[in-house]
């Protein structure tokens, strides 16, 4: 496989409880960027990027318009906007309309990124009901990079990644124990 | 399983940027990229286009085509009383110190289709101000104005915004506000008669008068660094002493240079400029 020089994770319902167990067990000095795009409800910000702080020895922040991505970050997409990635490796915001009922959408992150990273890009798409990310899924394919979905049997709620399994074709299908090891070893 | 590489590329989308500053005069070059792209393929596979050449050929040569490739590649989704905890700073902080002046100047820029500005005119009105107020409500593209003059607004949004309204702080009747008229809800004259809607292009158009508050929301995330720091002189100039400056959510003056003579209110972004 290639170099990884940036991850992102998109999940929705069912993935907090993944995140909360991979992320402790991910390296300290890991060698690139992660991502994190989770479907929530609208206010209660800053509670997401609070709650997995706490859980990593990365350091866990909610991305601002303009930041530079950088590796050994996680970095949160904010609620009530969509997370894009630039061509000079910064985050830039969005306002524009929901996609799949969701802002942020998994598909806007993993289309613009998959541009900008190419096969260097890793995009791992987890638990949830809707099949938003599978699209996103599909431009990262197209610009070779490295699609990878939770095993949809291991997943809360399996439409998310098997929508996915069904419509892209899935380099790596893991189930939640394997995700720390496997994010670990991009490194 | 179709993979498809986007059709339009990198190169193709700076081609239509230079035509739109060389045939219109319209700058979008500080404009973030990503997001311009994603509109630009969005419009190009939503009219069905042939290709690029025939793309390039419409914007150049037909007029109203421009003006719906302007509208499709800027981003007017608002709402009124978004973010309600910020309107609610403005209730009970911003508006009530502005209503010491004799006469309150308020300019929304970027208003989109007008949201913003009726829910300002609702507060002035609830607070008894908006008599002696004036708000100007500018956006570069003159579609949206024009819709926001017709102060009519989607029936089906308004328990979404009634619940933001009280969010907010509001403890009115919102549908007092407006009459209902099959799919639309008409806002009460009132509320429009101290709102000016006029055309001003932020990267090109001057100053144009002196405000106490400014408000440019969800705008700024769509310039570069350079143009951000261009607009935020401009409204520098625009803004009086003590005058405040709203900024969206996830908009900040930290990196300005403006900034040094700004003081934030806590938790919030709204800066007041210091005398
Ligand atoms: C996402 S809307 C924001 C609406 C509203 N302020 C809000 O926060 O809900 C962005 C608006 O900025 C306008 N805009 C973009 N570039 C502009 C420019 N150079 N000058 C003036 N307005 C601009 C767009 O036409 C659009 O209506």
């Amino acid at each position: 496989m290639n170099k990884c020089d940036a991850l992102i994770i998109g999940g929705s319902a069912g993935s907090l409880d993944v995140l909360l167990k991979v992320l402790p067990l991910i390296k300290p000095d890991l060698n690139f960027p992660i991502t994190i795009v989770i479907h929530r409800k609208n206010g209660a910000d800053s509670l997401l990027p609070e709650l997995l702080s706490g859980r990593t020895k990365l350091l866990v922040k909610e991305i601002d318009e303009k930041e530079v991505l950088r590796p050994g970050t996680v970095y949160i997409a904010p609620s009530d906007y969509h997370t894009l990635i630039e061509q000079d490796h910064t985050f830039s915001l969005d306002y524009s309309e929901k996609i799949n009922y969701s802002r942020p959408a998994i598909d806007a992150t993993f289309q613009t990124a998959a541009e900008v990273y190419k096969e260097k890009l890793v995009c791992l798409l987890l638990s949830g009901s809707n099949s938003d990310g599978v699209n996103g899924l599909k431009s990262v394919k197209a610009w070779g990079g490295t699609a990878v979905i939770q095993d949809p049997q291991s997943a809360q709620v399996s439409y998310m990644p098997a929508q996915a399994a069904a419509q892209v074709k899935i380099d790596y299908i893991l189930p939640i124990e394997d995700m720390a090891d496997f994010i670990n070893l991009l490194s | 399983m179709s993979i498809e590489l986007p059709v339009i590329t990198d190169e193709q989308v700076e081609v239509l940027l230079s035509d739109l500053l060389e045939y219109y005069g319209y700058d979008f070059t500080g404009y973030s990229r990503a997001s311009l792209k994603r509109r630009i393929l969005r419009l190009y596979s939503l009219d069905k286009i042939p290709g690029f050449a025939e793309f390039r050929y419409k914007i150049k040569s037909e007029h109203g085509y421009f003006k719906r490739f302007v509208e499709q590649i800027t981003v007017n989704v608002t709402e009124m009383f978004r973010d309600p905890l910020f309107f609610k700073t403005l209730r009970n902080e911003v508006l009530p110190k502005l209503g010491t002046y004799p006469f309150i100047r308020i300019w929304v820029a970027g208003c989109s289709t007008g949201e913003e500005a009726y829910s300002i005119s609702i507060l002035l009105k609830e607070l008894n101000l908006l008599h002696k107020s004036l708000i100007y409500a500018t956006d570069l593209n003159p579609v949206v104005l024009e819709k926001a003059a017709q102060s009519m607004f989607a029936m089906s949004q308004m328990k979404q915004y009634s619940e933001n309204y009280i969010s907010s702080g509001g403890t009115n009747d919102f549908s007092s506000y407006y009459t209902a008229n099959y799919s639309l809800a008409k806002f009460n004259e009132e509320l429009k008669s101290k709102i000016i809607f006029s055309t001003h292009n932020l990267v090109s158009d001057h100053s144009f008068n002196e405000f106490q508050l400014i408000l440019c929301r969800n705008v700024l995330i769509y310039f570069d660094r350079d143009l951000q720091h261009k607009v935020l002189a401009l409204f520098d100039d625009s803004l009086e002493g003590l005058g405040y400056l709203a900024l969206g959510t996830k908009e900040t003056l930290d990196f300005s240079q403006i900034s040094k003579s700004y003081k934030r209110l806590p938790g919030e972004k709204i800066w007041r400029k210091t005398n």
